[in-house]
C-alpha cells in the first residue's frame, strides 16, 4: 500500500524499517518533518531519540551511539551539515558507520530555505579535516529516497564509514506516494570493534589520535584503499535514453528530474537528448560518462549551483567531448520548459558550429 | 614488617611520596632510570607502617607495599 | 607476603607520559581502583578527551573512545542510551568541559543523563602549552594572559559544579582535589558515589577535581599540592555542592 508522505517523514519511516534505532537531530528548515517524525516514531518502535542541543552534539551522539554498536542517524541542511563536519571527520577516522541526512537549501552562510545543490563539494570531498571520503547517495524521488535509506545503512556497516544521503529542500518537503513493504533490514553485519564493556574479553580502544606518524601514515592508506574498494564497487547510475542520444544532459537529485521533463519535451522536437543521472556522487562514475563520450561530444551539465559536480565531468571527460553547464543557485527552481528551452538553444548552436 | 616496592622505571622522581611520608623513610636515591630521572627509594633503616601515604600521592603508581 | 598495595588490575602495565607530579597519574589509578572494586571492568565504558587525559584509554583497561574535544558528554549520552545498563564516563580537562564544551557538559546535565563526568581542573590548558583555561584564577599567569588573567579582558573563573547545581537533571556534584593523602581519599569516596549515582538511575554526577599541573604552573610538585590547598580551594571550596538522595 503507498502512503503519500513527505519526502522527509519517508526517510524516517524507511530508517526505522532498515533497523536503525537511534535518532538524534537539531531543527532546520527545510528538514524539520524528519525531526518531527522521529521524535513520534522512535519512541513508537522501541528507538532513542533525542533533540540535541546543536548539530554538534547531535553528530556526537551519533558517534557514540554508533561506537555502542546500534544503527544511528542525524539529518540537518546546510548550515547545520557544516556544524557536524568535525563529528563526520571523527566518524571517518575512528572507521564507524552512520548515516548523515543533508536536505541542502541555499547558501553560503545563512542563505535560504530553498532547494539548491551547493553542497556537492563539501559532501563529496571528505567535507571535514583530514584525508577521508564520505559514501554520497543523491535520491530524485520520494520513493527513491525511501528506498535508499537501507542501501545508506548498509554501505556504512559494510565499509564502516559514514554515508551521506544528498537531498535538497524540495525532495524533503514534496509529498509523494510512497510504498514501503519492501524496505527492511536484510543483514547483521559483524560488530567486533563495538565498545559494550570489556566483559570476559581484551579492553577495547576507538580512537584517531596516532601520535606515531608511520602509524597515522598507515591508518591514512587503509582508509585509502577502502575508498578504492568502494570505488571499485559502489558506483550507481541511471541512464535515461542515452542509446541513441546525440547529446548528454548529467544531472542529479531533483534537478536531474527537472532534467528528465526537459529531455522528454526535446524529444518531441526531436533533439536526440539523453541523461545520466549519478546516484553515488562518490564514488563518481567518471568511468561511465567517459565512457559515452566514445560516442557522444556534446555534454550538458544542469545544477542548482553555480558550477559543482561539472567539475567532475570535466575530471571523467579528460578533455573529450563538448560541456555546457547551466546552474541556478540559491534556491532557485527552474522548470523543465526552462531548462528544455536552454538546452534547445545550446543545441542548435553547436549544430551551426559543427556545420560550419 | 612492611616492604616498600618502587618500580624505579615507573618513578620519576617528583618527591612527593618523599614528602608525604610520615616517618620521612623515603628519599631521592641516586640512580637515574631509563627516562633519566633520579628515583625514589626507601629507607631500610626506617620505620614504615604502612599508612600508603606514598601510595596515595604516588602519580605514576609505581609504589606497591606489602607485609612480610 | 601479604598485599597491602598493588596496581589495580584495571590499569594496564604501561607507563604513564605525564610530567612529574601530575594530578591525571593519581586520578587514573584511582578510577582503576574504583572499577576493580567495584567490579565494574565489564561494564565500565570510558570517554576520553582531548588533551593530556586523552590517553588514559592507554592506561585503563577497559573499553574506551576518544571523543572530539570538548564533545565527551554528547558522545557518553549516545553510548549510554544505546547501552543503559552500562557504567559510562566521560574524563574531561576544564577546557574540554567549560569551554569548548560547554553546551554538551551543560545540556546532559540538563537532561539528567545517567553518565558521569570526571571533570579535572588544573586551570591551564596542559597539553598545548599552559594557555588560559576558563578555570584559570583572577590574576594567574598563563602563556596566554603573560599578565596574569584580567576579568575585563578575560572573564572570570568558571565554577562548574555550582552551575550544572541549579539543574534539576542533576544529582550527584561534588568538588575535591588531588593535594594530600587525606583529599586523595576523599576524591575516591566522590568518584564511588558518582557512579553509584548513576548505577541507581538518580541523575547525572560529576565529579571535580582540583589537580595540580606543576609543569605549566611552573612549580614543584609539593607546590602545586601546596598552591591547591591555598589558593585554588578559595576560588573552588571543596566540598559536596549537591546531592539528591
Amino acid at each position: 500500500m503507498k502512503r503519500l508522505m513527505s519526502g522527509n517523514a519517508a526517510v524516517g519511516e524507511a530508517a526505522i524499517l532498515s533497523g536503525c534505532t537511534c535518532y538524534f537531530g537539531y531543527p532546520i528548515t527545510p528538514q524539520n518533518e524528519l525531526t518531527e517524525y522521529m521524535a513520534k516514531r522512535m519512541p513508537e518502535s522501541g528507538g532513542i531519540f533525542i533533540q540535541a542541543e546543536s548539530e554538534i552534539a547531535a553528530i556526537n551522539m551519533v558517534l557514540g551511539a554508533s561506537v555502542a554498536g546500534a544503527r544511528a542517524m542525524t539529518s540537518s541542511s546546510s548550515p547545520g551539515i557544516s556544524l557536524k563536519q568535525e563529528g563526520i571527520s571523527y566518524l571517518a577516522a575512528d572507521e564507524l558507520p552512520a548515516v548523515i541526512v543533508n536536505m541542502v537549501r541555499g547558501g553560503p552562510g545563512m542563505g535560504n530555505i530553498s532547494p539548491a545543490q551547493s553542497d556537492y563539494m563539501q559532501a563529496t570531498r571528505g567535507g571535514g579535516h583530514g584525508d577521508y571520503k564520505t559514501i554520497v547517495l543523491a535520491p530524485s524521488s520520494v520513493q527513491e529516497l525511501a528506498d535508499i535509506v537501507p542501501v545508506a545503512f548498509d554501505l556504512a556497516d559494510m565499509y564502516r564509514n559514514p554515508v551521506i544521503i544528498l537531498g535538497d529542500g524540495m525532495l524533503g518537503q514534496m509529498m509523494e506516494p510512497v510504498e514501503f513493504e519492501h524496505i527492511k533490514k536484510t543483514k547483521d553485519y559483524p560488530k567486533d570493534y563495538i565498545l559494550t564493556g570489556a566483559e570476559n574479553r581484551p579492553s577495547r580502544m576507538v580512537r584517531s589520535l596516532l601520535f606515531d606518524t608511520k602509524e597515522e601514515e598507515e591508518h591514512n592508506w587503509k582508509l585509502f584503499r577502502k575508498f578504492q574498494r568502494i570505488e571499485n564497487n559502489e558506483i550507481r547510475y541511471e541512464t535515461y535514453l542515452v542509446e541513441d542520444a546525440e547529446l548528454v544532459v548529467i544531472a542529479y537529485g531533483i534537478a536531474a528530474r527537472i532534467a528528465k521533463g526537459a529531455i522528454k519535451r526535446l524529444r518531441q522536437e526531436s533533439i536526440k537528448a539523453g541523461l545520466l543521472r549519478p546516484i553515488t556522487l562518490w564514488p563518481f562514475p567518471y568511468k561511465q560518462i567517459r565512457e559515452l563520450a566514445k560516442t557522444i561530444n556534446d555534454f550538458f551539465v544542469f545544477e542548482m549551483s553555480t558550477g559543482q559536480m561539472v567539475e567532475d565531468v570535466k575530471l571523467s571527460l579528460e578533455g573529450r567531448g563538448h560541456i555546457s553547464f547551466y546552474g541556478r543557485p540559491g534556491g532557485v527552481i527552474p522548470t523543465p520548459i526552462e531548462i528544455a528551452r536552454i538546452i534547445s538553444r545550446h543545441y542548435y548552436k553547436s549544430q551551426k558550429v559543427r556545420k560550419s | 614488617m612492611i616492604e616498600i616496592k618502587i618500580d624505579q622505571e615507573r618513578c620519576k622522581g617528583c618527591s612527593l611520596c618523599v614528602e608525604f611520608c610520615p616517618k620521612k623513610a623515603l628519599f631521592i636515591s641516586e640512580k637515574l632510570n631509563m627516562k633519566g630521572y633520579f628515583v625514589a627509594a626507601f629507607d631500610e633503616k626506617k620505620e614504615c607502617t604502612g599508612c600508603i601515604s606514598c601510595v596515595l600521592v604516588c602519580p605514576d603508581v609505581a609504589i606497591e607495599v606489602y607485609k612480610n | 607476603m601479604k598485599k597491602i598495595y598493588t596496581r589495580p588490575n584495571a590499569l594496564k602495565d604501561t607507563h604513564f607520559h605525564y610530567c612529574p607530579g601530575c594530578g591525571h597519574g593519581i586520578i587514573n589509578r584511582i578510577i582503576a581502583e574504583v572499577i576493580d572494586e567495584l567490579g565494574l571492568r565489564g561494564k565500565a565504558i570510558c570517554v576520553a578527551p582531548a588533551g593530556c587525559g586523552m590517553l588514559i584509554y592507554n592506561y585503563l583497561d577497559i573499553d574506551t573512545l576518544e571523543s572530539a574535544h570538548g564533545r565527551g558528554a554528547a558522545v557518553a549520552t549516545g553510548i549510554k542510551r544505546v547501552l543503559p545498563e552500562n557504567l559510562i564516563f566521560s574524563y574531561q580537562g576544564d577546557g574540554d568541559l567549560a569551554a569548548i564544551g560547554t553546551a554538551e557538559g551543560f545540556h546532559a546535565a540538563n537532561r539528567g543523563e545517567l553518565i558521569t563526568v570526571i571533570f579535572v581542573n588544573n586551570g591551564v590548558y596542559g597539553m598545548t602549552g599552559g594557555q588560559m583555561a576558563p578555570t584559570t584564577l583572577k590574576e594567574q599567569i598563563t602563556t596566554t594572559t603573560p599578565s596574569g588573567r584580567n576579568p575585563v579582558n578575560a572573564g572570570y573563573p568558571v565554577k562548574v559544579c555550582e552551575v550544572f547545581s541549579v539543574l534539576d537533571g542533576t544529582s550527584y556534584l561534588e568538588r575535591v582535589a588531588v593535594s594530600s593523602p587525606a583529599n586523595i581519599k576523599k576524591t575516591k569516596k566522590a568518584i564511588i558515589k558518582a557512579f553509584q549515582h548513576q548505577l541507581n538511575r538518580t541523575g547525572f554526577s560529576l565529579v571535580e577535581i582540583l589537580s595540580p599541573c606543576p609543569t605549566n604552573w611552573k612549580m614543584s610538585p609539593l607546590e602545586a599540592f601546596k598552591w591547591i590547598d591555598e589558593v585554588m580551594t578559595k576560588q573552588f571550596p571543596l566540598g559536596v555542592i549537591k546531592e539528591v538522595k
